[in-house]
């Protein structure tokens, strides 16, 4: 037995040199772009925030059914609805100033139609000084110009990406989506264009259909599954990004529980992204994770975060895995 | 709210239509085969399939009903069902009110009474005695007059045309039954003026309150940010918020 250490792990972490002083980041999209409710989510635990997802010109979003609770998780298609960049500005600066003296930073989120309009759109927000931006280039539920996401090819990944570095110079997070036969192809083609970290994942296209009615439950039809039933998807594309680039990855998708955010962090990833744990848990959600995934590293004798971090990138041979423990023997 | 990571799922139930009562010139009470376990000023989402899906206050547990509005494209749908039609339910959401032994002042503003009615039979059962303040813009605008007479409840009525009861506000009959004392607890439900008036007379009377919001919503289960009202969200947290701490109900 080994005596737990006394003192509480260090559970921060660093995002393109920004601290976090918790590995929890409200994901985009959960809570809108409301400054009180990013707030409330800072309060809770989380150790950045991140904003919901603006585009240049603002948007309704989808009809209702727009977010259904399946069981195994929500599938989404809220449409992205928001004021648009301008008005985003000003609700991210009143944001950022009520969360710095609560030292969590803010994250910016954007999304285009088009190369140059992502450039724009993150030159608008960056007048609100937000910690970081994150580049939605993976949203299921909207299609640009060509139809298809630019998180579905590494070359329009890697354009979108040129446009924003070269627009700000506020480090800038490109969030890809799971729906792409190599995301590690796509990982190395962002950050060969200055990407500053990776937010892995996005939701999972995915459809709900009523059986009464024959008719698809969402009113968009397809939608984004999020929550428990993302999260196997989401420990793959961590685990290979990880294995392909050096920058700091938001796991992200199904991290409901202390233990989920230990693997996605185990996975590779430098901090964890949390949405749809809020629908089960609350707005307590964070505190409950920190506080099991504290409880886990102290039992276990870990002193921080990256003691774990990465250790499915271990090299591992079955035949060694295999063989029974040798009694008497403790395995560390 | 729980700690549980994982809930029941809240999918779409269909429902067949047993009964159409017309209760006012615009809002319809239909009571439904499903049941939803569930208490007074939770909320449930009803969908017509290819229409739209949309907020509504259960108005009823057994059986299960809800008292529709006719105010625009989806209630115009709902009124157009008939007994036998089917209509997608899924609920309860959000935080209702809570039953409490004493005498009760529920006050409803147009279809904001939808669920008082409920409400009023749960505290009548657990020994309290109720009293309704009912307000609207006309008589044909005004909700459950004769249910609340029926259950045996003081029943107070303003209209703001004057054709029934006292002309006015509701709030207007609610200010001297508060000061005269003798209230020990008032819930409400309308229009977010009426119940903003309530909290300022609630507070001044040190009258323990309720109040029943609307928002625009999307999800219904708090993840997507569209019902936030004064920092909460009331699809979540409330739609019931008790005064003077602003916190959702002890549900
Ligand atoms: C918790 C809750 C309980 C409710 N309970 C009941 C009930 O028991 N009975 C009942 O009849 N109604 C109830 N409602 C209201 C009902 O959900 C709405 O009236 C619904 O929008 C009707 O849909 P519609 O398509 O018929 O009308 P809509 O086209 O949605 O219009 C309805 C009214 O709302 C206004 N409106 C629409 N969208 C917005 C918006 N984004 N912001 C501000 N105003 C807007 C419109 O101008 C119009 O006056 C409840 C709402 C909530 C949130
Ligand atoms: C209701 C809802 C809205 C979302 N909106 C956005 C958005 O605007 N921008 C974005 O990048 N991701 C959005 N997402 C995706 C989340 O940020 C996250 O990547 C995904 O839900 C997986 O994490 P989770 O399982 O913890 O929810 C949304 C997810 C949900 C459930
Ligand atoms: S309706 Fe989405 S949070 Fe309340």
């Amino acid at each position: 037995m080994c005596a737990l250490p006394s003192t509480s792990p260090d559970l921060s972490c660093r995002i393109a040199g920004v601290r976090l002083r918790s590995p929890l980041v409200l994901a985009s999209g959960i809570w809108g772009t409301s400054p009180s409710l990013l707030v409330r989510a800072a309060r809770s635990g989380a150790g950045a925030v991140t904003a919901k997802t603006c585009t240049p010109e603002p948007r309704r979003g989808h009809r209702n059914p727009s977010a259904v609770d399946w069981g195994h998780g929500l599938l989404n298609a809220m449409g992205l609805p928001n004021p648009g960049a301008e008005e985003e500005v000003s609700l991210l600066r009143t944001a950022a100033k009520a969360l710095a003296p609560l030292g969590v930073p803010l994250i910016a989120s954007i999304s285009a139609d088009t190369v140059k309009d992502f450039g724009a759109a993150a030159a608008l927000v960056a007048q609100a000084e937000p910690s970081l931006i994150e580049v939605n280039i993976s949203c299921p539920n909207v299609q640009a110009e060509h139809g298809e996401m630019f998180a579905s090819s590494a070359r329009s990944a890697a354009a979108v990406t040129a446009a924003v570095k070269a627009s700000t110079s506020i480090p800038c997070i490109v969030k890809l989506s799971p729906n792409v036969p190599d995301i590690a192809a796509i990982a190395r083609a962002v950050v060969a264009e200055g990407a500053d970290a990776i937010t892995a994942i996005n939701t999972m296209p995915g459809m709900l259909v009523d059986a009464e009615s024959g008719m698809p439950v969402l009113a968009n039809r397809s939608g984004g599954i999020s929550g428990a039933a993302l999260k196997p998807i989401a420990l793959r594309c961590v685990h290979e990004i990880a294995a392909a680039v050096s920058v700091p990855i938001i796991g992200t998708g199904g991290v409901l529980t202390g233990t989920d955010a230990v693997e996605m962090i185990s996975a590779g990833a430098a901090c964890v992204g949390v949405g749809t744990a809020i629908v089960g848990r609350g707005a307590e959600a964070f505190s409950f994770i920190l506080e099991e995934l504290t409880v886990w590293l102290r039992e276990r004798g870990y002193a921080s975060l990256d003691q774990i971090r990465g250790r499915t990138q271990r090299p591992c041979s079955p035949s060694v895995t295999n063989r029974p423990p040798i009694p008497g023997t403790h395995v560390s | 709210m729980s700690g549980a990571p994982r809930e029941a799922a809240c999918q779409h139930v269909a429902a067949r239509i047993v009964e159409k009562t017309q209760e006012n010139a615009r809002t319809v009470m239909l009571a439904l085969d499903a049941a939803l376990e569930c208490i007074p000023g939770q909320f449930a989402m009803l969908w017509l399939p290819g229409v739209d899906e949309k907020p509504f206050s259960i108005a009823g547990a057994d059986p299960l009903s809800f008292a529709i509005s006719r105010v625009g494209p989806f209630s115009e749908r709902v009124h157009a069902l008939e007994p036998g039609d089917r209509i997608w339910i899924r609920g309860p959401f959000g935080a209702g009110f809570s039953a409490a032994p004493g005498r009760a002042l529920l006050v409803g503003g147009g279809y904001g009474a939808a669920p008082l009615a409920f409400l009023a039979r749960a505290l009548l059962a657990c020994g309290g005695k109720v009293d309704a303040a009912l307000g609207a813009r006309g008589v044909g605008d005004l909700l459950f007059v004769k249910r609340f007479r029926d259950l045996g409840a003081a029943v107070h009525v303003a209209t703001e045309d004057g054709s029934a009861g006292m002309r006015g506000r509701v709030t207007d009959v609610v200010r001297p039954l508060l000061r005269a004392g003798g209230i020990d607890r008032l819930h409400a439900c309308g229009p977010e003026a009426m119940l903003d008036a309530l909290a300022s007379l609630c507070t001044e009377t040190g009258t323990p309150a309720e109040l029943s919001y609307e928002a625009y919503m999307r999800c219904g289960v708090g993840i997507c940010g569209s019902c936030e009202h004064n920092e909460r969200l009331v699809c979540r947290d409330g739609p019931v918020f008790t005064i003077p701490t602003g916190h959702a109900s002890g549900s």
